[in-house]
């Protein structure tokens, strides 16, 4: 059996798991990657319209700051986010661009004087400083207060996983590509490392570390049509699931982007609607006005996607051999500012719709496109019940998008969170000594070992292609946009046949190296593990919050669901994962629970919340006159940063304020 | 010297959604490469395989639809399948290029050849190793930024200010996708062997013009300045007819060129 022992290793290869390599791999601790697939084709490459970081230098985003960076994210999480965690971030997203930028991103620059743009549908000028010419741009996102989404035409996650990537290579550190990690290492309670398939040879190799980080991205591949990559299947929280140990939060909250195009699913950016593009009915008609007069397409991607749902289900859609879909018109944008700032969305209606769409609409809808949920930490990055266990990224749920994520604060949370928990890892690596048994290592080889040689054995059973399409099928269906209790009741229900049925897969291509089917037969049941977690969550959770709409609750139920939803699988015989939940105490919020100022608010409020706000009057009261917003904040809420991200922002015409 | 004419190339391609609505329901044959070279006694093969063409179908789907309905061994390659992260490089009809965005209807006689990208490390069918190949041309290239101020750097400052036409400028170049269509391409790469092809110079050129790296001249003369670099190029052009990407390779080639042998003087 092949053994590899690091200091930290780390699973999954895009921007949040390459920054937290290169923050332990600095420290001077051995560091691997594994990835699936050579890094820089992570799944990150694709984020198209930017990262959000409140640098305030174009006059768009003049005033912006930590504070409403903040209040963004955390209304825009309907108040399930972890602030404290929301505060580290807004607090080094700042960092994370400047960062970025030495290391090579060629970050859209502030341009001195008028420029025209696209606002709510007619042309606008604004005036850019001079004193900002050069500066790094911003654009304007869904959810936002200002225009604070910083980026490099629609490639922004390319630009960044390249940057991050051969700031990687620099450091020499290494990276296994072509690697697949199918179970945890642990004894007593210790996560130890990674039973690691090698993807060409079949070799099953042990990787045993210190910190094993799962930075492996999402699970939308749980569903039929994603605008993910196909490697999105969330296997890495499914590892960490099947330890037994290891606890997920909210899996049930799953973001349906409301802009990829029919039929396929691939995504056109926010950056489309940001940059002045509006939503087009079957006749036309601009919709969006009449249900959120306020915010209209730029409205958070949870509200969009319902609105463009409910009015598709009035008869409204654009009927197709694919169902109905609605259309983006970004074709006010003119062709010169397409072919510039979103040349990614240009390219793909080209090949993929034959369009163009600086004179033609683009046919879209909403699709599955970001996992708020994953592996539950701590604000260190660290398992809640699992120590040497870390995760950042979208396989976290580190919790700072609750139950919505706003566009832009996904490649921004990949960045920071790998600043920050790296950090914390090179602390871990740092105060832990590694004790392994290697008779634990064999025994959980072994176990793997068995599963495979069971798999290429079996003669007859089912057929792991089926059993993939029927669950991503139950989930679109049933477990999508809107909810609801007999819907979901039924997904239950087919989800445990269905992985009751997975314990019988039996393969055609019995080869145990290289073999497309064994990585499906090996991955599918894992996947049905994670679906059961996103559907019983759904199920139980009767209340409407964020991207969780259920229509037979379709209050957000503050009173008896301010809580994070976490789930585990004791038994790995068991057919269903075990629900528990962990209250959020609004007496400790920076924001406590309010409006987001969509629709009508018909939120239920939890008695804490009155007391709360009265206690942070009474404290703004008692203020000094001259009490700075740093005062001020710290007086709400505490919270910690890794030493070397504590300082603050500076920004153009602020200075350090 | 002009790098537009790949541009235009792609403006006037006729719309996809007229063609691909009159060739519904087609047979296409597909004869694709197959071996693999983890079993001892596989020989290469090209095996046949005949689909119904459905709407708006791509290489991606058809692929996918083979190996589930009659070959559950077929190796490929796909991550984004939105032609964005290089990894679905492949030989069809002929020619390098992205199979994920390659809609089965640009083709009139509905008979598709898929041959895995030469010059690479073969994994199995279509599956290439470009990852190892890339990797190694990016410590060739050192392809980061090489700055001693960069050390020094306090994150809490304002960020050091840049022409946005240069941002601009170094983002067309960054805009690589690594997927090994130039290399696949490329004559001279076939004759020597430590060529480092247009992905290389495009990454030279990308920081050649970024004032935030510090290498000189001199500094790029020791990476390309061989018949192993710029000067082996014998301008036939495979990577500019063929970049997914309309990278400005041909342009970018002369310009160092021109660079490199003013620095030997």
């Amino acid at each position: 059996m092949k053994t590899v022992v690091t200091d930290s290793l780390v699973i999954g290869g895009g921007l949040a798991g390459l920054r937290v390599a290169i923050a332990s791999q600095s420290r001077g601790f051995d560091t691997i990657v594994l990835s699936l697939t050579p890094a820089k084709r992570s799944h990150s490459a694709a984020a198209q319209g930017g990262m959000q970081a409140s640098l305030g230098a174009t006059i768009k985003g003049a005033g912006d700051n930590e504070d409403v960076h903040f209040s963004d994210t955390v209304k825009g999480s309907d108040w399930l986010c972890d602030q404290k965690v929301a505060r580290m971030f807004v607090n080094t997203a700042p960092k994370a661009i400047r960062e970025l930028a030495t290391w090579g991103v060629p970050w859209s620059r502030v341009r001195r004087g008028e420029r025209q743009v696209v606002i709510d549908a007619e042309k606008i000028t604004i005036t850019e400083r001079d004193e900002a010419h050069g500066l790094i741009a911003a654009r304007d996102f869904g959810g936002t207060k200002k225009w604070r989404t910083c980026y490099t035409s629609d490639g922004t996650g390319h630009s960044m996983l390249y940057a991050m990537d051969n700031k990687a290579i620099a450091l020499g550190i290494p990276v296994h590509d072509r690697k697949e990690a199918i179970a945890l290492i642990h004894e007593n309670g210790i996560c130890q490392g990674a039973v690691v398939r090698d993807l060409i040879t079949g070799e099953l190799i042990a990787y045993v570390a210190k910190a094993t980080t799962i930075a492996s991205g999402g699970y939308g591949r749980l569903y039929s049509v994603s605008t993910n990559a196909v490697i999105c299947e969330g296997i890495g929280a499914a590892i960490a699931l099947e330890t037994g140990i290891a606890t997920l939060g909210n899996m049930e909250a799953v973001q349906f982007h409301p802009t990829a195009i029919v039929p396929v699913g691939i995504l056109t950016t926010e950056g489309c609607r940001g940059d002045g593009g509006i939503l087009r009915d079957k006749d036309g008609y601009r919709f969006m006005p009449d249900y959120e007069p306020e915010k209209k397409e730029l409205a958070s991607r949870d509200v969009v996607s319902r609105r463009m749902t409910e009015h598709m289900r009035k008869g409204k859609g654009v009927a197709s051999r694919y169902g109905d879909h609605l259309w983006l018109d970004i074709t006010l944008l003119g062709k010169q500012h397409i072919n510039k700032e979103l040349r990614e969305v240009k390219d793909i209606c080209h090949y993929f719709l034959g369009i163009d769409p600086a004179t033609d609409f683009i046919p879209v809808r909403p699709t599955q496109h970001y996992s708020m949920g994953g592996i539950r930490t701590r604000y260190t990055g660290e398992s809640t019940s699992m120590p040497g266990l870390f995760a950042a990224g979208e396989a976290a749920c580190w919790d700072m998008h609750g139950f919505n994520r706003l566009g832009g604060n996904s490649v921004a949370e990949t960045a920071v969170a790998g600043m920050i928990v790296g950090e914390y890892v090179a602390d871990y690596c740092a105060t832990h000594t590694l004790n392994f048994k290697s008779s634990t290592i064999e025994h959980f080889v072994d176990i793997e070992r068995q599963k495979i040689d069971e798999l290429l054995n079996r003669s007859t059973g089912e057929d792991v292609f089926q059993i993939k399409k029927s669950m991503q099928k139950v989930m679109m269906d049933k477990v999508g946009i809107f909810r609801s209790g007999d819907k979901l009741e039924s997904a239950v229900q087919q989800l445990r046949s269905l992985l009751d049925e997975s314990k019988n897969i039996a393969i055609h291509n019995k080869i145990a190296s290289s073999n497309p089917e064994l990585v499906e037969a090996i991955r599918v049941p894992k996947m049905l593990k994670l679906a059961l977690t996103v559907a019983c969550g759904a199920l139980a959770r009767t209340e409407s919050r964020g991207a969780h709409a259920r229509e037979d609750f379709p209050e957000r139920n503050d009173r008896d669901w301010l809580k994070r939803t976490l789930v585990n699988w004791e038994d790995s015989q068991a057919d269903m994962p075990t629900l528990s939940y962990e209250p959020l105490d609004i007496m400790t919020m920076e924001i406590p629970p309010g409006s987001r100022g969509y629709g009508i608010d018909n939120t239920i409020p939890h008695p804490d919340t009155a007391v709360r706000k009265k206690q942070i009057e009474e404290m703004h009261a008692g203020m000094p006159p001259n009490a700075n917003r740093y005062t001020i904040q710290s007086a709400l809420m505490s919270y910690e940063v890794p030493e070397k991200y504590q300082g603050k922002n500076e920004r153009i015409g602020e200075g350090f304020k | 010297m002009s790098s537009k004419h790949a541009h235009n190339a792609t403006q006037d391609k006729p719309r996809i959604q007229e063609k691909r609505i009159a060739v519904e329901g087609r047979t296409l044959e597909f004869r694709i490469f197959k071996y693999n070279p983890q079993i001892k006694e596989d020989r290469p093969t090209i095996v046949t395989h005949t689909l119904t063409e459905a709407p708006g179908m791509t290489i991606f789907i058809a692929l996918n639809e083979i190996r589930e309905k009659f070959d559950r061994s077929l190796q490929f390659d796909f991550v984004c399948r939105s032609g964005i992260c290089g990894s679905c490089g492949m030989i069809i009809n002929g020619k390098p290029g992205l199979a994920c965005r390659t809609l089965t209807s640009e083709f009139a006689d509905g008979v598709i050849s898929l041959l895995p990208l030469p010059v690479f490390e073969l994994i199995g069918d279509l599956s290439v190793n470009t990852g190892k190949f890339m990797r190694s041309m990016s410590e060739k290239v050192e392809t980061w930024i090489h700055s001693e101020q960069q050390k020094q750097i306090d994150l809490c400052r304002l960020e050091e200010k840049m022409e946005p036409d240069l941002a601009d400028e170094i983002y067309e170049l960054d805009r690589c996708i690594e997927c090994g269509c130039c290399i696949s391409a490329c004559a001279t790469k076939r004759m020597r062997d430590q060529f480092l092809g247009a992905v290389g110079f495009i990454k030279v050129a990308r920081f050649e013009i970024d004032t935030r790296d510090n290498r000189s001249d001199a500094d790029w003369y020791h990476v390309i300045g061989s018949d192993e670099g710029v000067f082996g190029c014998m301008a036939l052009m495979g990577c500019e007819d063929n970049c997914p990407k309309d990278l400005p390779h041909q342009h970018k080639i002369a310009y160092l060129r021109r660079k490199m042998a003013l620095n030997a003087f």
